[in-house]
Order: structure tokens, then C-alpha cells, then sequence
């Protein structure tokens, strides 16, 4: 015992240290260190970030050098700090908080100690600088804004956090990042790749020369140029009329399907979020959540869609061949649901699918609707039927576009009835206020636009998208370039493009006309509710309007949504027809409807359910 | 004796590894003190070209610790240890400071470290008395006089300060050990450093939790007819509390924050990330870096010369006690690796050696050796790879160090000149 006592000890030890070692070496070792070895610095070389051109070269984002003042703690040395602060342009205070947040940050590392200096003041620091040992000037490049539009669809660019670094070993502390739109979505095209040099250091910080002669270092790689599908002054001019409402506008080429524009309203200034001035700009947008200026509803707001998915049903219906487009249905001024009527403001009588599309009757509708469940010996199998065609025209999940955020909307399966109602416990006439758009169907604009595109192309649509050109070169991508083909054979378009075009010529939007443009449009009207106190209310109903144009060579397909405008051919009608004639003729005729929108705000809509009164809804006053 | 036949009797695997091991030693104090202007190997102003020539020097005393006569060491071992004694008591007057301790004569060229010849001199006492034929070490007043010679050189090396030299001594007990000392000793000792790390971690609560299931479990596994001492076992108990509470109390109390920052990142007490980054700055930096080095390194090494941390010169005192770290980065797992198996090859072979002697001086001399190496051995390499706190002392042959190449290589030849001599019954 007492022999082997030292002997068991010296192996147990020899085994302990060889199984740590191994933890040490063998798991816990990454082989690419040296980014965290603390013996290597890195010294960058940032590239400039691409520009972003709209469709036609003309210029939206481009860069603006600025200058940061940095600090390395223990490199200043005793400076006359008053005359210092006063180059620098901030107080004495100011200054000592600044330093010691950068000393508590790291003393051998660079902290930023003042944000971006205008040029003048950079001018004036610049000959001083040397005085100052341990502080110098770094040049960033900040995003330059050659337009008050788009926010929404070019995003901003701020500093990444900690999330972005977990998630991506590109980034390091400090460096900037796209946040929405654009600018996220093609961020390593816009971003280039930084350049890198090694550089050996011992422990007092110096350098001793390049790490292994240089052989990591790497040189920047540039941003690219690119161009988008948006038209600048399309934009502008959408946004110029979203003024005091709230919705989203969605402007698609059906040939195409690349994105005209693309309006969220309420919206900002993309400046704001640039500069000094950045982050406080920012929690003023983003605490505002009653107007929600950074939630861009053009793409993420899923409403129901109202009237014009009657042109839909009627296209399945024709297609299921359960009815032809002469089948007429009585309106009673509505239509009965077993002993419960249902309104209808087309006047009644007898209907058409001409005068049901353009006048927009619910009872033809739903008469249409029924016919199509009715053909199937199951609801069941009517609902599936009826989901296909409809999914088929990109409704009810991601469309696929190139833009970081989306929305699926809803188009309703069997599932979703028999999670409600239970198993084989409803029937059509549960569902058939899907028919004319209302009941359990959710849609965003950009759905509704790319529906209206697929009508426009008689049967396919091509995936929205965003993004046009890389460095002038167009981009081929067969996901945008080979089309997606709907349910509905091309034959059935006629006649509902007929009708749809009926509704401009005679029906629900005749009054919104535009001179020397064939339009084909349906007007819609959503009834939508909120919860004030708890208590369901329902508000002004919200305003919808899809077109094409012109209906024999379709160039634009849009979707205009405006909450709580009213029906369809006020708000939602107006700023649509003035959309397409801006983007086909590049001029405004209708003076009178453009007077209209720019003068009239909804803004006394949004503030009733804040009043705490008792209100009025769908008032007919201007 | 014909010189001859000594060199026959010599163990040579013992002094392959020995020779393997100051090399490897001073091809990393090279890399570690390695700079791009000076490359020359033979440069005496250059640490490694220092090292170089203790190398030297410590080939000729290996020639001169050989050529003496075996009984030598024997006989004069008293007074080599009175010596060495009267050495660390002149400190207090003559000695020169070196960061902080006053543990060093500067002899111009050269600055002696006596706690480092006390290592072996101590070591000769210590087998001498236990050899002696009237002592009996299963006398309480042996034991005493046996632990009083180590205690001696503690005292005296404590107030330097350099409280790590004098730990070393301790390990010397393991030769009383191997010569009878009971081992309940031994057995207390651990159980007592189990308390201490236990309540540091756990707290006494849970140390007097454990002790109640301890007792439950072992009435109910007990066999019938065992008679429990009641009593004994209470007074144990009772006495395992208090020493938790007096360990709480110490730590508390008499240990300086220091102190507490060491053994808190040693049992990783330290839970608040914040304030573990702080110490990992300050008390716990040489820990961290070299942990950090090591962990570079990963299996196959930055290779000879590469290593950017040990170039950076992050690790402190990385050719002296920290030379491990630099093994580690730049020759990786294998490297590291390499080198426990040898020491620990080294010190099995040192143990047969040492069973294998007639002579009772020359086995407890021998396990003298083995114990004082290894804990050498066990402390700095346990504190460089970040299992053991911080404790500063060199490791055997390889850290950069006159005084301790040159003394451990003596202690090393004494015993390997005592085993050549082997098979001889007398002197």
C-alpha cells in the first residue's frame, strides 16, 4: 500500500492533466482564433456601400463621408481639454462622461468619442488633431438620401447589435448593417467585403510587424451599384398623396412583375434615420404605435379584402363551370342565409355577371359561391377546390418577393372550418361571406396588387420583386422571369375583365375616370372592427381599390388600401386612378380628384376610437 | 570505484528523459524570448543564451556530483543542511529583492537562490535522520523531529515572501509516509482540504446536510453487529462543523481579497459574468492568458516560433514559470501532452528505482527526489492549464532559472549516483 501510494498518485495526476489538456486543445479549441487572439489586431479597410437607382438611373441612396472622433484611453496623454471641447463642439461634461464610458469600455481598444462632426467642423479639427496624442478622426461613410420617399422599401442601415454578431461572424462591433427593405434584403451586395491586414502585437499593445508576412490579409471587395424596380417619381407622388391616411399602395408590372411602387402610409423621411440624430428619431417613429410609421403596411398588413374578390369567385366559378356569363341571379336588395338577409347595395333586380361584377352585387356572389360547393358531393371537397384556385393567384402564403418582411394572409382551408365549427359541422353558407371578400379571407396589398396582375396577364402572374439591375446589368433569375401560372384557364378572363372594366365605364367607379385610359378595376369596401374598452366596435369601413391598365396592354396592376377611407371609389378609388394616369401619361389631368387627395386627411377617422365618445361611422361628408 | 563503472551503473532512461526535458525546456524559452533582432544563440545577455550556459554549467556539476564518492552525501548531510539553513537565514541580511521577495544573493553574474538548494539538502536530512538506526518513526517525538526538518526551511522561506517555495516542503512528508508514518495522517489532511474546498463551494449548511445523510445512510447500511462509537463519531462531527465554520471565518476574515479573487476563479465561485471578467484582468490575468494560450494551440500547435500570444509576450513570466504555456501554443496537444508522459515516465521509473534500493538513505533520499519533482511538477502545470490557483514556482528543467536547473539536476544526480551504487550492501 505505502508503495504504490505515490506511484497511483503521479498517474491519476498524469491521466487528470492529459484530460484537460484535451478539453483545453482538442474541445474547446475553434481553429479560428485569431480574430479573438488578442496578439493579432485587424486593420479594416471598409469599402464604400453600393448606390441604389430606381428603374429609370435616376439616383435614390448614395453615401456622404462623415468623420467620427476616436479615443484610445491610455494613449492620451494631459491635453487642454476646454480648448479641445471646444473644437469638438460639445461642453467640458460631456466630454469627461464620454471618455470615461470609452476607458470603461476598453483602454487599448478605439471608442467612438464624438458621433459624426459636420464638415466644418471636421475642417477646423483637422490641422489640430496632432496635438491631441490618442485621439484621431476615422472616416465613415453615411447613407445619403436623394429622396424624402421610400423609406419603407430602402430600409436604414444602423450599427449591428449583439444579435447580429452571434448570428454572423462577418461583423464586428461598430460596423453598420441594412435594417429593413432594400438595404437589408441585398446587404452583402451592397456592403462589398471589407479588407483586412494583420498585424502582430505584443503585450504593450505595439506592433512588431505584419502577422505571418501578411499572408491572411485580405483586399476590400467593393459594394455594388444596383438598381430597383421602384419608379422614383411614381413613388413620390403616391407618397405625396398618402399624406394623413393610412394603408398601402402596391404598383406592379404584370409583365414583369417587378414592383413600381410600393406606399406605406403613414411614413418618414428616410433622412431621419441617418446622423446624430439617428436613434432618437427612431424611438420617436417606433414608440409611435397608434400611426405605427415603421411598419410597413404595403406589405404586412393582412385586411380583409372586400369586394375585389368577387372578380376571383367569378373566375372559379366560371372555371368549375358552374356558371357561364350569362347565368343570372335575382338580387332582393340582398340575399337570404336560411331566414337571415344579407345586404346588397347594387340596387336588385336581375343580374349578370357584367352588371354583378360592375355593380358590384353581393348576391350574385353568393349565389356564384354556392354553385361552386354545391358541384361537390362534400363541403369538403368544394372548400378544397375552391382553396387552389385561389392559392394559385399567390393569396394565402408568402409570394416570394425579394424583401425581408412579408405577410402570409389567409386564405381559409377545411382544417381552419373544422377547428371553428367542428368536423363536418358547417356548410357553405357558414363561409359565404368569403364570396365577396369579408369573412375569415385576410389579403396584403401586394397580394391584391399581384392578383390584379394575373388578371391583367389573363392567367399568370411573375413573382414580384424589387430588385432590377446589378452594376447596369439586369438581373436574371428564373424564379422572377418564368412565369407562375393560375388555376383558371385564359378563356374565363374575358368576361370578367370585361366586367371589370365596366365597373370604370358605368359602374361603382364611373366618377373616377380617366381621360384617355381603358382601366379595368373593382372597388371594394371592408368592414372592419376594433376593440375599444374591450368592447367589439366596428369603424369606418376601409376603402379598396384594384386596377389594371390600360385592360388591352396592361402596364401597371395596382391595390390601393385605405383604412377607414369608406367605399372603395372614395379614397382608395381617387389615389389609384391618379397613380396609373401619373405612371402611363407622366402627367396629371385630373386636377380636381388630385386637389381632393392632397387637401383631405383621414386623420379624424383615426382619432375616434381615442376620443373616448361615442361616434359616427361611414359618413357621407367630404 | 573505477569512474567507469559508474557510468555503467548509471540509469540512463532516467537521464534520457532528464536530457529531453531541459532541451524541449530551452527550445521554448528560446521562442519565448525570441525577437526578430537578435536570432544568435550563444548571446550570454539573451535569457536563452543564459539558460544556455546553466546548462552547461550544470553538465559539469553533474560530472562533479558523479566523481564523489557515494558515502559523501551521507555523511556530510547535516551540514550541508545547516548550511543551506544559515544560507536562508543570511537572506534576511544580504538578500536582494526581486519583485517583491528577498530571495536571491547576487554573486554578480549570478543570482543564487538558496530556498533552492535547501530543496535538496532538506531532502538528504530528512532520509539521514529517518535512516538513522535508534529513530523510529512510529515514535510521536520521531514524527515530530522528522516534520521539524521540514518545517524548518518553511519558516524561514515563508517571510521572504515566497510562500510557493515553501509549499514545496511539504511534499516531502510523503517520505515519512513511505517510512511509517500512519496514514490516517494523510487521510485527515485530505478529508480536511475536501472540507475546506467544500464549504467554499457549497457553504456550511450543506456540509452539515451532508454530514446528517452520511450518518443515515451508514446506520442503515451497517452491519448488526457493529457497535457504532457514538461519542468519537459525535465529536468528529461536531469538529468537521466548526473547522467549515473556522474556514468561512478565514476566508472572511484573514484572507485578503486577493486572495479570495485566486481561489474564487480557481473553484469558479465567481457566478456574476462582470465581475468574473474583472478578475480575469486583474488577480486571475496570467491564468487567463495562459489558459488561453494553451487553448490556441489546439492539437497540432501554431508550430515553433508562430506562437502569436507567447511573441506578444500576453502570458507574464512565460519563460520562467509559465514556460508550459508556450509548449502548449506552439507545439499544441502533442506537445503538451508529450511532456506530462515524460515527467510522468520520469517519476514511475524514479519510484521503481528508489524500491529497488538495499539501502534505507538511499530509497528515502530517493522518494525525496521523486516527491519534490512532482509536486513541482503538479503545481505548475496544474496552475498553467487552470486547475490549481496561482502558486509561483518553476517547473523542473524546463522553466528558465540558474538556481533551479542547477539544484534540481543535483538533486536528480545525487540519487541516480546513490543508485549506481546499488548493489554494494555498505559503503
Amino acid at each position: 500500500m505505502r508503495k504504490i501510494l505515490l506511484s497511483s498518485i503521479i498517474i491519476i495526476i498524469g491521466i487528470t492533466f492529459i484530460g484537460r489538456l484535451s478539453y483545453l486543445q482538442i474541445f474547446r479549441f475553434s481553429p479560428n482564433q485569431v480574430m479573438e487572439d488578442p496578439a493579432i489586431k485587424a486593420i479594416y479597410d471598409y469599402p464604400e456601400r453600393g448606390y441604389i437607382y430606381d428603374r429609370n438611373g435616376k439616383l435614390l441612396v448614395g453615401n456622404d463621408p462623415a468623420y467620427d472622433v476616436m479615443v484610445i484611453p491610455r494613449e492620451v496623454k494631459s491635453l487642454d481639454t476646454i480648448e479641445f471641447c471646444g473644437l469638438l463642439g460639445i461642453d467640458k461634461e460631456k466630454f469627461i462622461k464620454s471618455l470615461k464610458k470609452a476607458k470603461t469600455y476598453s483602454s487599448r481598444l478605439p471608442s467612438v468619442l464624438v458621433h459624426q462632426l459636420s464638415k466644418e467642423d471636421y475642417a477646423r479639427l483637422q490641422e489640430k488633431m496632432r496635438k491631441y496624442t490618442g485621439f484621431y478622426i476615422q472616416k465613415r461613410s453615411l447613407r445619403y438620401y436623394d429622396t424624402s420617399s421610400g423609406a419603407n422599401v430602402l430600409g436604414y442601415i444602423s450599427e449591428v447589435n449583439e444579435r447580429d454578431l452571434a448570428k454572423n461572424k462577418y461583423y464586428i462591433q461598430g460596423e453598420l448593417t441594412g435594417r429593413t427593405g432594400v438595404e437589408k434584403q441585398y446587404e452583402e451586395l451592397l456592403r462589398g467585403r471589407k479588407g483586412v491586414q494583420y498585424i502582430q502585437k505584443d503585450r504593450f499593445n505595439r506592433d512588431i510587424g505584419p502577422y505571418k508576412n501578411g499572408s491572411l490579409d485580405t483586399l476590400p471587395i467593393q459594394g455594388k451599384q444596383i438598381s430597383i424596380t421602384i419608379d422614383k417619381v411614381l413613388q413620390e407622388y403616391g407618397e405625396k398623396l398618402m399624406v394623413g391616411k393610412r394603408g398601402g399602395i402596391v404598383a406592379l408590372e404584370p409583365s414583369t412583375g417587378e414592383i413600381l411602387s410600393m406606399i406605406s402610409g403613414p411614413t418618414y423621411d428616410p433622412s431621419l434615420l441617418v446622423g446624430r440624430q439617428r436613434s432618437k428619431n427612431y424611438t420617436k417613429l417606433y414608440n409611435d404605435t397608434i400611426a405605427n410609421p415603421t411598419w410597413d403596411r404595403s406589405i404586412l398588413a393582412q385586411q380583409p379584402p372586400g369586394s375585389p374578390f368577387k372578380a376571383l369567385n367569378a373566375l372559379i366559378a366560371l372555371q368549375e363551370g358552374v356558371i357561364d356569363e350569362n347565368t343570372t341571379v335575382r338580387c332582393y336588395n340582398g340575399f337570404y342565409v336560411g331566414r337571415k338577409k344579407r345586404g346588397c347595395h347594387c340596387g336588385g333586380g336581375l343580374r349578370n355577371m357584367n352588371s354583378g361584377i360592375h355593380k358590384s352585387c353581393n348576391a350574385y356572389f353568393a349565389g356564384a359561391f354556392r354553385k361552386i360547393y354545391d358541384k361537390y358531393k362534400s363541403t369538403d371537397d368544394g372548400m378544397d377546390v375552391w382553396e387552389k384556385h385561389m392559392k394559385s393567384f399567390g393569396l394565402g402564403n408568402y409570394l416570394g418577393y425579394d424583401l425581408p418582411y412579408g405577410q402570409k394572409g389567409r386564405i381559409p382551408s377545411k382544417e381552419y372550418y373544422d377547428k371553428w365549427y367542428g368536423d363536418n359541422r358547417w356548410s357553405s353558407s357558414f363561409i359565404i361571406s368569403n364570396s365577396i371578400g369579408q369573412g375569415e379571407v385576410l389579403a396584403t396589398p401586394i397580394q391584391l396588387a399581384n392578383m390584379m396582375s394575373a388578371i391583367a396577364n389573363r392567367g399568370h402572374y411573375f413573382t414580384p420583386h424589387i430588385l432590377k439591375k446589378i452594376e447596369g446589368k439586369n438581373i436574371v433569375n428564373p424564379k422572377y422571369t418564368e412565369p407562375k401560372h393560375t388555376t383558371i384557364e385564359r378563356k374565363h378572363f374575358a368576361p370578367v375583365i370585361e366586367g371589370l372594366a365596366d365597373v370604370y365605364r358605368k359602374g361603382t367607379a364611373r366618377w373616377i375616370q380617366i381621360p384617355g385610359i381603358e382601366v379595368a378595376g373593382k372597388t371594394g369596401t371592408a368592414e372592419n372592427f376594433t376593440k375599444i374598452d374591450g368592447v367589439r366596435t366596428q369603424l369606418t369601413d376601409h376603402s379598396v381599390f384594384v386596377a389594371f391598365a390600360p385592360v388591352n396592354n396592361p402596364q401597371i396592376a395596382i391595390a390601393v388600401y385605405i383604412e377607414n377611407g369608406y367605399y372603395g371609389s372614395r379614397y382608395a378609388g381617387h389615389i389609384a386612378s391618379l397613380m396609373i394616369e401619373k405612371y402611363i401619361k407622366g402627367e396629371v389631368t385630373l386636377k380636381n380628384l388630385e386637389k381632393k387627395m392632397l387637401e383631405k386627411t383621414l386623420e379624424h377617422e383615426y382619432a375616434k376610437p381615442y376620443s373616448g365618445k361615442e361616434f359616427k361611422i361611414n359618413e357621407y361628408v367630404w | 570505484m573505477s569512474g567507469k563503472s559508474v557510468l555503467k551503473r548509471l540509469d540512463w532512461l532516467t537521464i534520457l528523459i532528464y536530457a529531453i526535458l531541459v532541451f524541449i525546456g530551452w527550445l521554448n524559452i528560446y521562442s519565448s524570448t525570441f525577437t526578430e533582432a537578435d536570432q544568435s544563440i550563444f548571446n550570454f545577455s539573451t535569457l536563452h543564451g543564459k539558460q544556455l550556459f546553466f546548462i552547461m554549467a550544470s553538465a559539469i556539476f553533474v560530472v562533479i556530483v558523479l566523481a564523489l564518492e557515494v558515502n559523501f552525501y551521507e555523511r556530510f548531510s547535516s551540514l550541508f543542511y545547516l548550511i543551506s539553513m544559515v544560507m536562508l537565514l543570511g537572506l534576511f541580511v544580504f538578500g536582494k529583492t526581486v519583485a517583491g521577495a528577498t530571495s536571491w544573493y547576487d554573486l554578480g553574474f549570478f543570482n543564487l537562490q538558496p530556498s533552492e538548494l535547501a530543496k535538496v539538502t532538506t531532502a538528504l536530512a530528512l532520509a539521514k535522520y529517518l535512516s538513522d538506526i535508534q529513530t523510529d518513526i512510529k515514535r510521536r517525538k520521531d514524527q515530530l523531529y522528522a516534520i521539524l526538518i521540514l518545517f524548518i526551511p518553511v519558516l524561514l522561506i515563508v517571510p521572504q515572501p515566497d510562500p510557493g517555495s515553501a509549499l514545496v516542503f511539504f511534499a516531502l512528508i510523503f517520505v515519512i509516509f513511505r517510512e511509517g508514518l500512519p496514514l490516517y495522517y494523510l487521510s485527515i489532511g485530505l478529508f480536511l482540504i475536501l472540507i475546506f474546498v467544500c464549504t467554499l463551494m457549497f457553504g456550511t449548511i450543506w456540509i452539515t446536510i451532508g454530514l446528517v445523510l452520511g450518518l443515515i445512510l451508514f446506520l442503515l447500511l451497517k452491519r448488526k453487529n457493529f457497535k457504532v462509537p457514538v461519542f468519537q463519531v459525535a465529536i468528529a462531527c461536531i469538529a468537521t462543523i466548526l473547522f467549515s465554520l473556522s474556514v468561512n471565518f478565514v476566508f472572511e476574515k484573514v484572507f485578503e481579497q486577493r486572495h479570495r479573487d485566486r481561489f474564487s476563479l480557481w473553484l469558479r465561485l465567481e457566478k456574476d459574468p462582470k465581475k468574473l471578467e474583472e478578475i480575469q484582468k486583474t488577480i486571475g490575468y496570467n491564468t487567463y492568458q495562459s489558459e488561453k494560450a494553451i487553448e490556441s494551440g489546439g492539437f497540432y500547435g501554431k508550430g515553433f516560433l508562430e506562437g502569436t500570444r507567447t511573441k506578444g509576450d500576453f502570458v507574464p513570466e512565460q519563460h520562467s514559470d509559465y514556460i508550459f504555456s508556450t509548449i502548449g501554443e506552439e507545439w499544441g496537444f502533442i506537445g503538451t501532452a508529450t511532456v506530462v508522459i515524460l515527467f510522468t515516465m520520469l517519476f514511475l521509473r524514479l519510484t521503481s528505482l528508489a524500491e529497488r534500493q538495499k539501502n534505507d538513505f538511499s530509497r528515502m533520499y530517493g522518494y525525496g527526489v521523486i516527491s519534490i519533482l512532482f509536486v513541482h511538477f503538479f503545481i505548475n502545470v496544474g496552475m498553467v492549464i487552470g486547475i490549481l490557483p496561482t502558486i509561483g514556482i518553476p517547473l523542473p528543467f524546463m522553466s528558465y532559472g540558474g538556481s533551479g536547473l542547477l539544484f534540481f539536476t543535483i538533486l536528480l544526480f545525487i540519487f541516480l549516483r546513490l543508485d549506481s551504487n546499488r548493489l554494494k550492501e555498505s559503503f
